[in-house]
């Protein structure tokens, strides 16, 4: 049985790309979180499928290593009905020599209608997305955005909270090598919300003060009253780099364990985009308690939020087409 | 060579030696200036007195346009040898004329870097087989741009170099560049670097900020400008060479700059012209044309360095032509390769801070045309007589949307594209003889 969707409003999303969180208005997270949420009950049912992608081809260009994202999209992809191909660039035409922009051109006379792109290079999305005539979803452009994490954390919240805004939330860990980070501030911002920033100030610059979040160094200061503690993944390769001394007094000072969280909101949620390392930024019991951690409900949120991210650019793709005659 | 006269007259002179911009002629003769007369009601009378036949003259009416000394442009990028398809001598030439530039200063840093006296000789015929602007060449410093061994500095100066740098690659070892120094001074050669420290600005793509933290870009602190330009005026004060520091683009460094000059070092700083009237946000979504070495800074260190300029803090206004291709700059930002275009956008985009009533004309020229020649012991840049004439004539109000493709430059990388700007060369003079005539 075809899913029947919630009452929506066209004019409610206005966008052709999903890029970022920063171009979009606040009714537009709005309206992808509303219809994620409908996508979440499908997703729990036992016939998962609906039709709102069918026939549309959908093509999943990882310039990066990943599995969790990737392995999302194609299912958000599947559910829908769409034709879904995956493509590993790192063993592909890039090793030749080919440019990011040729490798888009050969790709858009294929014809897809949803492109869905990671690369390690901040920016590198928007140029790809310059060049073709689909839709564009960014699944992660070097330390830019995330569009699509930040939209399923803000489901997460939502869901958890009742609301998303008007919340104490903390981003703790490597701040500035992380476009969920980024993409989570804007959207947090966007929706109200007062938002620290908490990690050595090595990993958290001085400069994100002027996104109008609070920046803190101490954890125990900056987990007090919080409702959402949102965890980053310290990524190995930032020992090198100097950023931190080592791993063990990085989680002495900035791992989440039961005593620094006892100072959040009895009832604050914590939250991971994973994947975890158990013993350097989260304590592993923190990370399996099922009354804090929403960590697998964010999983669960990614499929529901790309479906829906998916099916309304999938929307206003056929508006636009139908517009220029080209059904 | 035919003796030729040319009487420049209805003409708003800019001298900036005299810091001046008033009604006047200027009397050309044998690729000198003879005379430049601000009184002139009667050429005849002008001619009589100098002993000068009327139909042996060319009189030409600025009707009232501006006339200035040719731009020196210290630090032009010819991508002779190696990379002609992104310019060439002659091309870089055409561009040189067409923006009033009438000495291009080139770079070394070519495919193969410009280190021996051979390759220096190999630029120089090319040069004057091509270009009909003067073109005198800077040689590498360090021999590959290495930064271990220093070069032939005197044989390469002997073969017409004039001066030495290693452009964007800083000498990170503090004794070869000290050496450096030391054997640079004794040949009377100047020295030009780019201060940077290099441990802080690798990789960087962008200015530590905001803006660069909102696009999540690689950035580098503007502080390490500062701390490279400190670390020069230690060895200047050590060694006592002949210094120019090729771009001073944030506020920060301005006080070392000050300091050093009232010390009475050897030293003088240039700045590049996009680093006056562009900023930092001007990249928006990750415009690689708007990529340039050092990047973009914050609009408060571009106000402080253009009060360096009208101070005379900050000597020279250079364009830092950089011809990149289409492929190099068709890539994500931070794998873009930096540099502009920039040699005929340079009085244009120059003439919007005399627009915007923050430098007036003489001192725009100053920084153009006077100081680099000066530092680099040229006779021109100066509007007076016994002088090249080597002449701009523009139109400082006259406007125009800047088409890339209208450029003579083999690479159309110009960050000023489909921009509005006010005022354009309408004629260019190299030794008297015309080299550039707008249509």
């Amino acid at each position: 049985m075809p899913h029947a969707p919630t009452a929506f409003d066209p004019m409610s999303f206005n966008q052709r790309h999903l890029l970022g969180i920063e171009p979009l208005r606040p009714h537009e997270i709005t309206a992808i979180l509303d219809l994620a949420d409908s996508y979440v009950d499908l997703n729990r049912r036992p016939t998962k499928h609906a039709d709102a992608l069918q026939g549309l081809t959908q093509v999943n260009m990882f310039f990066e290593n990943s599995t969790r994202t990737q392995a999302s999209f194609e299912l958000a992809g599947k559910r829908l009905g769409a034709d879904v191909m995956n493509m590993a660039m790192q063993a592909s035409s890039i090793k030749k020599g080919e440019t990011l922009i040729d490798t888009a051109m050969t790709l858009n006379a294929m014809h897809p209608d949803l492109l869905v792109v990671r690369h390690p290079h901040s920016g590198a999305v928007d140029l790809l997305a310059q060049k073709v005539n689909c839709a564009v979803l960014n699944a992660g452009d070097g330390r830019h955005e995330h569009p699509t994490q930040a939209l399923l954390d803000a489901l997460t919240i939502r869901r958890a909270k009742g609301r998303l805004h008007r919340l104490n939330i903390a981003i703790c860990g490597d701040i500035a090598h992380s476009r969920v980070a980024r993409s989570n501030l804007i959207l947090l911002g966007k929706m109200e919300n007062r938002i620290r920033l908490i990690g050595p100030p090595t990993l958290v610059p001085s400069q994100f003060a002027e996104f109008g979040a609070e920046i803190y160094d101490d954890m125990r200061e900056g987990l007090k009253d919080v409702d959402v503690v949102m965890m980053l993944r310290l990524q190995k390769e930032r020992m090198d780099g100097g950023f931190i001394p080592s791993e063990r007094e990085y989680y002495h000072r900035y791992g989440l364990d039961a005593e620094k969280l006892a100072l959040a909101k009895p009832d604050a949620i914590v939250m991971h985009p994973g994947p975890m390392n158990r013993g350097v930024e989260i304590d592993g019991t923190i990370a399996d308690d099922i009354n804090r951690s929403v960590i697998q409900e964010q999983v669960e949120m990614g499929v529901a939020v790309r479906m829906a991210a998916m099916d309304l650019l999938a929307r206003n793709l056929r508006a636009s087409r139908e517009a220029d005659g080209a059904v | 060579m035919t003796q030729t006269t040319t009487l420049f007259t209805n003409a708003r002179v800019i001298d900036p030696e005299a810091g001046t911009d008033r009604q006047g002629a200027v009397l050309v003769q044998n690729g000198l200036i003879a005379a430049v007369d601000y009184n002139v009601t009667d050429p005849d009378q002008l001619f009589r007195t100098r002993n000068i036949g009327s139909a042996d003259v060319t009189i030409i009416d600025c009707g009232g346009k501006c006339i200035a000394p040719g731009i020196v442009d210290i630090g032009v990028k010819v991508c002779e040898p190696g990379e002609r398809h992104k310019e060439s001598f002659k091309s870089a030439g055409l561009a040189a004329a067409a923006g009033g530039v009438t000495t291009m200063v080139t770079r070394p840093d070519t495919t193969p870097t410009i280190d021996s006296p051979e390759t220096l000789e190999f630029v120089t015929r090319r040069a004057q087989a091509d270009a009909p602007v003067n073109v005198l060449p800077i040689a590498a410093l360090t021999k590959g741009r290495n930064g271990r061994e220093m070069t032939e500095i005197g044989f390469l100066m002997d073969a017409g170099a004039v001066a030495f740098s290693d452009c964007d690659h800083v000498v990170t070892d503090t004794k070869v560049l000290s050496r450096a120094f030391t054997y640079a001074r004794s040949c009377g050669a100047l020295v030009i670097a780019h201060p940077q420290e290099p441990g802080l600005s690798q990789g960087a793509a962008a200015t530590s900020g905001k803006f660069a933290a909102l696009r999540g870009l690689p950035a580098v602190t503007p502080m390490a400008e500062r701390m490279g330009l400190d670390r020069d005026i230690a060895l200047l004060e050590m060694t006592g060479a002949k210094y120019h520091a090729d771009q001073i683009t944030t506020a920060r460094a301005l006080p070392a700059l000050e300091r050093a000059k009232a010390n009475g070092l050897d030293i003088t700083a240039g700045t590049s012209i996009h680093h006056l009237t562009l900023n930092e946000l001007d990249v928006a979504d990750y415009r690689t044309f708007f990529k340039v070495k050092p990047p973009l800074r914050s609009e408060d260190d571009r106000q402080a360095v253009i009060d360096a300029v009208r101070s005379g803090l900050i000597d020279v206004i250079s364009s830092m032509h950089t011809p990149q291709d289409e492929e190099s700059k068709r890539l994500p930002f931070e794998e873009a390769a930096a540099g502009a275009v920039a040699m005929e956008t340079l009085l244009p985009a120059a003439l919007r801070l005399y627009h915007s009533e923050q430098l007036d004309l003489p001192t725009l020229f100053r920084a153009l045309s006077l100081n680099p020649a000066k530092r680099l012991g040229l006779a021109c840049g100066r509007m007076a007589a016994d002088a090249p004439a080597d002449l701009v004539l523009f139109d400082p109000d006259s406007p125009f949307v800047m088409d890339r493709f209208a450029l003579q430059s083999k690479s159309q990388n110009t960050p000023f594209d489909g921009q509005r700007m006010q005022g354009r060369v309408l004629s260019t003079y190299v030794a008297g003889i015309p080299v550039y005539r707008r249509d």
